[in-house]
């Protein structure tokens, strides 16, 4: 009785609040407990390697599978985004099994989750950068700070973000640019 | 003895072609019957061939790889760093079949709209394996 009466009070002096599970189920309540923190880090060597010498490797977290199934199609590929991005058919489908197998829908890292939540139903989005929750966690950093030539584009994670490769997004990691530290 | 000094004698004489292995490996890939010339100054005019983009502007293999082929390129659109094409300074280049081919097939496709021929692969990598 004494101890779990401690831990209550423990509980509740940091800051902790159990979420309503009102809307989502228990299912969803139970989730918060076994949530882990940020976004699961790239432990793939091809894919780091293929997606990433062109580009930053994005985590497969930030997108549902179902996204990623669209952007990984092999034809898809020969019209990235405006880019010629083929891949040996044997390189494609084991990055597109080991982004499949680590999408946002299957992870319990914080960020996939906020990703998923912020997605309408059935939305299926090619563009990280487009994804609401990402939209929303940038939209106070003014536009010049980002177009400049320094960042180019939201695209471009690790210019501000130094622990992106690490899969650390938190604000104590960014560091804009021309700007340094930013403050919320 | 005389087995011996053939060891020798093949060593030495395969050292300086070891060094260079990987540009003439490549080149012996796509040429597999040996039936092809391979001429620098073809794939130096391929290199620099103007061809005009999806995007409507001109593009020839220099607006990602630079005009040093020593120095480090700068991809047009991601601004990725691209490492330097010239054996001489980047001694990982054309070691790798399996990168070399698919360079090849997405570099070809987005500079000339089609894949690259063997004939055009050699005379590139001939012109290239000179830096």
């Amino acid at each position: 009785m004494k101890k779990s009466a401690i831990l209550l009070s423990a509980l509740l002096c940091a800051g902790f609040v159990p979420p309503s599970f009102a809307d989502d189920g228990i299912s969803s309540w139970l989730s918060f407990f076994s949530r882990k923190k940020e976004i699961e880090p790239v432990t793939d060597a091809s894919y780091q390697k293929e997606c990433g010498s062109c580009h930053f490797a994005y985590q497969p977290g930030w997108l549902p599978e179902e996204s990623w199934r669209k952007l990984l199609d092999a034809k898809a590929l020969s019209d990235h985004f405006g880019e010629e991005a083929e891949l040996p058919e044997q390189t494609r489908q084991h990055i597109l099994d080991y982004a499949a197998n680590h999408a946002a829908d299957k992870s319990s890292y914080k960020r996939s989750k906020k990703i998923m939540a912020s997605l309408t139903k059935g939305e299926v989005p090619t563009r990280i950068t487009e994804v609401a929750y990402i939209r929303r966690k940038h939209h106070e950093i003014p536009a010049d700070l980002i177009k400049g030539d320094k960042v180019k584009s939201l695209s471009f994670c690790d210019a501000c973000h130094t622990k992106a490769a690490q899969g650390a997004f938190d604000a104590d990691t960014v560091v804009i640019p021309g700007k340094g530290k930013w403050t919320w | 003895m005389k087995k011996f000094q053939w060891l020798i004698c093949a060593i030495f004489l395969g050292l300086p072609a070891l060094g260079q292995a990987g540009v003439g490996e490549a080149i012996a890939h796509y040429n597999p019957q040996n039936n092809l010339s391979v001429n620098a100054e073809r794939g130096d005019a391929l290199w620099h061939k103007k061809n005009t983009g999806e995007d409507g502007k001109e593009r020839d293999c220099t607006v990602c790889h630079g005009d040093d082929l020593k120095k480090p390129g700068k991809h047009i659109k991601t601004g990725k760093v691209i490492d330097p094409m010239a054996p001489s300074v980047n001694k990982d280049r054309y070691t790798d079949l399996e990168k070399v081919e698919k360079w090849f097939t997405r570099n070809c496709k987005w500079t000339y709209g089609r894949e690259c021929t063997n004939q055009e692969k050699v005379d590139l990598l001939k012109y290239l394996s000179q830096f």
